[in-house]
């Protein structure tokens, strides 16, 4: 589904903040999978989701979604293969627009917009059901403005949004870092179902070991812009949290042995 | 005093304040087109001062030369959709900041339009064939007084092509295509993320409200008689301010798109009658000069800001106040 074949990215280059944020990254994800990220702040991780998504352009590899290499395509052409979600829940949706309307903008993600009219009767009923199986009682809101909507609503509807139309990798950047802990388990459980009922492939960062270890059937761990440490299937089943501490530890010279925040 | 009778012995100011409605509408347009770059795109687009002179120089030139004035109305547009063009490739392709590239656009569009114009930076059209031609001298067979008889025709052409405008700019903006405009003005990330090409919606939005620029420009050159260089001077100024008086006066809730652009040229016809008021007879007595237009201009902007402000802060003030009664017998003593 997505393949990585030598990913490189430095920032800053010739300065003295220059910053290899990636270096040498190779990587394939099956179709199906749902990989977990994590890693230390600084470690590369959502560096690698933004050269995927095309945020960013890679200074060195390939990239092909699919069957296509999208090395040198743009961000928005990305975008027809992308669903994302991001840290931020503003980043996501637009303040501005109503819920149906945003709704109505992800659904053409892949189509070509033109200049029929830009949400139809039966898009905002099959929207309605949709915003309902959220159990936020959004759906008596749908022409509200979005920017009305708290961080876990408007997560939550970019989990929608992202999904509308299913992609064909799932790129979620710690999308449940900004919320508080009762309304990450929430979007976590959405975004788990959504998942696993649409079987859509998905590349998750987290700072959460434990999500990280319950959910999905891969884990990664980076460091320094490398992939340090695979685990799939049964053996991620087995984890503790205590192991990729150690890990952790290991690799980084004792620096995040007492991170309280990795713990989550 | 008597309503009629001040009428009577005003009717100077009538005329002028016909004349301002009439120029509101048409000036309405242009802040049509401020209002698109600078709610919908967030973008502040800073060329209109260039453009509203290009599309009247434009439109002059090509009448002067024979050409039907409709035609010249058309070419006006499109040559302002070019100045357009230029302002959204000086942002999106060399990353030139929004501000900054409209001020290129300007300032480069003032020696374009005097070479437009063959070196003159004005061109009189008293004596050329117009658009408010026809009109006048229909409005004349029916009777209609001969001082009267520009204002009513301005005004007429004025609410056609406002109302036409009005019309397909709520169309377009409610299409799949307008809503990608729309969203990346909201949030640019957002609508890259689904799939928008945002760098072109911007040059389009940009294009479109130039080409408003240039159609508002030659219409006011036409109805007024004479195009000249000067005439978008502190247009983007006047522009934000119809957009903000008609926000204050006109828009309380969240109102349907069309409404919105019927404030913009509600807004824009209140400032040109607060304008005219103010150096007409009120100004004559406060004794005001031409030249004091640019400060009573400053003045009714930042009076427009002030005002959805002061609102809001006496809205809070009050209920503050209302909410302290509960806590009179609570807690420390000030006098203690």
């Amino acid at each position: 589904m997505l393949n990585l074949y030598g990913i490189e990215k430095t920032f800053n280059v010739g300065t003295v903040n220059e910053k290899k944020a990636l270096n040498g990254i190779d990587f394939t994800i099956n179709d199906g999978d749902f990989v977990t990220v994590i890693g230390g702040n600084g470690a590369g991780k959502s560096t690698l989701l933004n050269i995927i998504s095309g945020v960013y352009m890679s200074d060195a590899g390939k990239i092909v979604i699919g069957d296509e290499d999208v090395t040198n395509k743009k961000e928005h052409q990305r975008a027809k293969l992308l669903g994302r979600v991001f840290q931020d829940p503003m980043m996501g949706t637009a303040a501005d627009m109503s819920i149906e309307d945003n709704m109505a903008m992800a659904y053409r993600r892949i189509k070509r917009r033109g200049l029929v009219w830009g949400i139809t009767a039966k898009e905002k009923v099959k929207y309605k059901e949709l915003v309902a199986t959220l159990g936020l009682g959004l759906e008596g809101r749908m022409t509200s403005k979005v920017g009305l909507l708290s961080g876990g609503q408007r997560q939550a509807i970019t989990l929608l949004m992202a999904t509308l139309e299913k992609p064909k990798l799932l790129l979620l950047d710690e999308h449940t870092a900004a919320l508080d802990p009762k309304t990450a388990a929430k979007v976590l459980d959405i975004t788990n179902d959504i998942v696993s009922e649409n079987k859509i492939t998905t590349l998750m960062i987290t700072h959460n070991m434990r999500d990280a270890i319950r959910l999905g059937n891969r884990l990664i761990m980076m460091h320094e812009g490398k992939i340090i440490y695979e685990v799939s299937g049964e053996e991620k089943q087995k984890l503790q949290v205590s192991d990729l501490m150690e890990l952790f530890a290991k690799a980084s010279n004792g620096e995040f042995a007492n991170d309280r925040l990795l713990l989550g | 005093m008597n309503i009629l009778t001040w009428f009577e012995s005003n009717i100077i100011t009538v005329l002028s304040l016909e004349g301002a409605i009439a120029q509101g509408i048409i000036w309405g347009i242009m802040a049509i087109g401020v209002y698109i770059t600078y709610r919908l795109l967030d973008f502040s687009d800073l060329s209109v001062d260039g453009t509203l002179g290009f599309g009247a120089a434009v439109s002059a030139i090509l009448i002067t030369q024979g050409m039907d004035p409709y035609l010249s109305l058309l070419i006006a547009t499109i040559a302002g959709g070019l100045a357009g063009l230029a302002t959204g490739i000086f942002n999106t392709v060399f990353k030139i900041p929004p501000i900054l590239s409209g001020i290129l656009t300007m300032i480069g569009l003032y020696s374009i339009s005097i070479r437009v114009m063959k070196g003159s930076s004005n061109i009189a059209l008293f004596q050329y064939k117009r658009i408010t031609t026809p009109l006048n001298d229909w409005l004349v067979s029916l009777g209609v007084a001969e001082n009267a008889v520009t204002n009513l025709s301005t005004l007429i052409i004025g609410v056609v092509f406002a109302g036409a405008l009005i019309g397909i700019l709520y169309f377009f903006f409610g299409t799949e295509f307008g809503t990608a405009i729309r969203a990346t003005g909201s949030n640019a990330n957002m609508s890259r993320a689904l799939g928008v090409n945002t760098d072109l919606m911007k040059v389009v939005a940009l294009v479109i409200s130039n080409a408003l620029f240039g159609l508002s420009g030659a219409l006011i050159g036409q109805t007024q008689g004479a195009a000249d260089v000067q005439l978008g001077q502190g247009a983007i100024v006047i522009g934000l301010a119809s957009i903000i008086i008609g926000e204050v006066i006109m828009c309380r809730k969240d109102h349907s798109f069309w409404y919105k652009l019927c404030a913009v040229i509600v807004g824009s016809i209140i400032y040109r009658i607060i304008y005219a008021l103010t150096i007409a007879p009120l100004g004559q007595s406060l004794n005001l000069r031409a030249y004091d237009t640019k400060l009573i201009t400053a003045l009714i902007i930042a009076i427009a800001l002030a005002i959805p402000v002061i609102r809001k802060s006496l809205a809070e003030r009050r209920l503050r106040k209302a909410n302290d009664k509960k806590f009179t017998n609570v807690g420390g003593n000030e006098n203690a």
